[in-house]
């Protein structure tokens, strides 16, 4: 039996949820494994997925868990795929440790958090921004983490595809940390033509499988190994366990310093290359807000109308919260008098900002269930000048 | 300049579709900014809902509803629940057999759209029937966007009924009806933005 294929890139505008941006942004990135289970507020990736893999000549897999999940999206990179989860506050707690092993084996992969009221089952369908410091943290052991932050749908397409090509390029989990209000929220998305969507490569050994001295996990100089595939005929082994060039654990004091040195190098020397930011009237700005995902939406009309009260406000927007944009603070600090911080939760990107900056750092805080409207945040812009 | 909107029913009416249409008619193909939202969760089913549209000519920040500057009502609770936030000289429109006004509203518009549809033969067009009402008396977007959003958005199955529904809302005229505002010709709403509504907040 035939199937018609559909296409994978829907070139043209579109008036799309965010969640099914993530879908289009997937699909159009070359995604072509999903394994997830759906949990609100990110089903709608799921469900769409569900519907469009299997036409684009993809697998789609409703996991028994988000264990399972995050596993089997290892396991579809590992086999060559470009492999993407989806999921919301207790499933993405449940992937932390597969996040680690895809870290530790250099594993490509993509994974969205659609946050939601936390902790624990909290609020199933509002919006939350408390999963920032575990996207950051929430694996046991050492590593560094890429973790970009859609404020529209269209973010969360472009983003997606930035994803998964960064992912590739360094061999690492890349988290897509959206919120409920974005992920539920309807505007215009643009999918560019197939040959004008970004495509990185993932690195590639140069020498065949029949070369008995190779070691698959043995670095070039921008600290990241060229990935072989299983089943391609290498001598490949994956473990979690602290291992060598050969892949093969080694369970020595030197031995984990090297790799783990070598893992967390590999985007800390590269961070200034990966961060991404956006500004809007920071020019001769005195107060500068700091604000992400929905919040920022709301801090960018606060900014509007505190310069129609005539206080000079601008917004810095981290679209990459790890790496965070912390020089950028660092060198807003050299000219500003504060910053403002607000997040739906209570207080987390807020204690980045405060190590790169001895001016005062407001918090705007709720612990989420609504989207934050502008007013407190410009109750605290006046604040913040005095 | 920025308008919002606020769709309202019960569940089965349809009024998501009939936001998405609009939105999508206003981003997609009248050069608009749109952002559409959707009440989600366990009060979404049954009883009241709503779904919201932002339109605006440039991009949108804030995008949830707060005062809408319209409200449609297809069920008496939904009016009673949204009418309070509704913006000072915002417009109102209702289905006039499932709404009853509270005796101390103010100027409206008014369509039989569920009766409408009954007549077409589909109850369930009643939603179009109300988008083509409410394109016309608000002037939002134009008829042909939310045609061309209809076309690009329904299987062909369904394509002519609708269109037949959002005509007969859009050709539906109130006058010598109870309702107070007198109606504008078709021809002279279409594509402007209604004189009624608030200024940009």
């Amino acid at each position: 039996m035939t199937v018609a294929r559909a296409d994978a890139v829907l070139t043209g505008q579109h008036f799309f949820l965010g969640d099914h941006a993530f879908a289009e942004g997937a699909l159009a990135a070359g995604c072509r494994f999903f394994g997830g289970y759906p949990i609100t507020p990110s089903t709608e990736v799921a469900e769409r997925l569900a519907r469009r893999l299997p036409e684009v000549g993809g697998i789609f897999v409703q996991m028994e868990d988000e264990l399972a999940s995050m596993a089997a999206i290892v396991g579809a990179s590992v086999a060559g795929a470009r492999a993407m989860t989806a999921t919301s506050g207790p499933g993405f707690s449940l992937m932390m440790e597969n996040l680690g092993l895809a870290a530790m084996m250099e594993v490509p992969c993509v994974v969205v958090n659609v946050q939601r009221g936390g902790p624990s089952t909290g609020l199933p369908t509002l919006v939350g921004q408390a999963d920032v410091m575990q996207a950051r943290w929430g694996s046991h052991g050492d590593y560094e983490i890429v973790a970009y932050s859609p404020a529209s749908p269209q973010e969360c397409f472009d983003l997606t595809v930035k994803a998964f090509n960064t992912a590739d390029q360094f061999r690492i989990p890349v988290l897509l940390m959206a919120d409920e209000v974005v992920a539920h929220m309807t505007e215009r998305v643009t999918i560019p033509p197939p040959e004008a969507i970004p495509h990185v490569e993932r690195k590639r050994p140069g020498q065949g499988p029949g070369d008995n001295g190779f070691l698959p996990f043995k670095a070039d100089d921008d600290l990241i190994p060229p990935m072989v595939h299983a089943g391609e005929g290498y001598r490949v082994h994956f473990t979690g366990l602290t291992h060598d060039e050969r892949g093969y654990p080694v369970l020595t004091g030197p031995a984990h310093d090297r790799l783990v040195r070598r893992l967390v190098d590999k985007i800390r020397l590269k961070a200034w290359q990966i961060v991404e930011y956006e500004e809007y009237r920071v020019e001769d700005a005195r107060v500068v807000v700091i604000a992400y995902g929905s919040t920022a939406r709301s801090a960018r009309r606060a900014v509007t109308l505190a310069r129609e009260q005539g206080i000079p406000a601008g917004l810095l927007r981290p679209i990459t919260l790890w790496p965070f944009p912390g020089e950028r603070v660092r060198k807003l600090a050299e000219r500003v008098s504060a910053f403002v911080v607000p997040e739906l939760n209570l207080g987390q990107l807020s204690r980045e900002v405060e190590r790169f900056t001895s001016l005062p750092v407001l918090g705007v805080n709720h612990a989420g269930g609504a989207m934050m409207p502008p007013e407190p945040i410009l109750d605290v812009i006046r604040e913040a000048r005095g | 300049m920025r308008q919002e909107i606020r769709l309202a029913g019960y569940g089965g009416q349809g009024i998501v579709l009939a936001g998405q249409l609009l939105g999508k008619a206003a981003a997609l193909y009248d050069g608009k900014e749109a952002v559409f939202t959707q009440s989600y969760g366990p009060e979404a089913r049954g009883g009241a809902s709503s779904a919201d549209l932002v339109i605006a000519s440039g991009p949108v920040d804030y995008p949830l509803v707060t005062r809408p500057d319209f409200l449609v009502a297809m069920f008496q609770e939904a009016y009673e629940r949204y009418r309070p936030d509704m913006a000072e000289g915002g417009l109102l429109v209702i289905d006039s057999d499932l709404v009853k006004p509270w005796p101390e509203e103010g100027p409206y518009r008014r369509i039989p759209a569920t009766r409408l549809a009954e007549g077409l033969g589909k109850k369930i067009v009643a939603n179009v029937v109300m988008l083509g009402f409410f394109t016309r008396v608000s002037g939002l977007v134009p008829r042909e966007a939310v045609e061309t959003a209809l076309r690009s958005s329904l299987a062909p199955r369904l394509l002519e009924l609708n269109l037949r529904a959002f005509a007969a809302g859009y050709e539906y005229s109130s006058e010598g009806g109870s309702a107070p505002l007198p109606m504008p010709p078709p021809e002279a709403c279409a594509g402007k933005a209604s004189a009624r509504t608030s200024p940009e907040r």
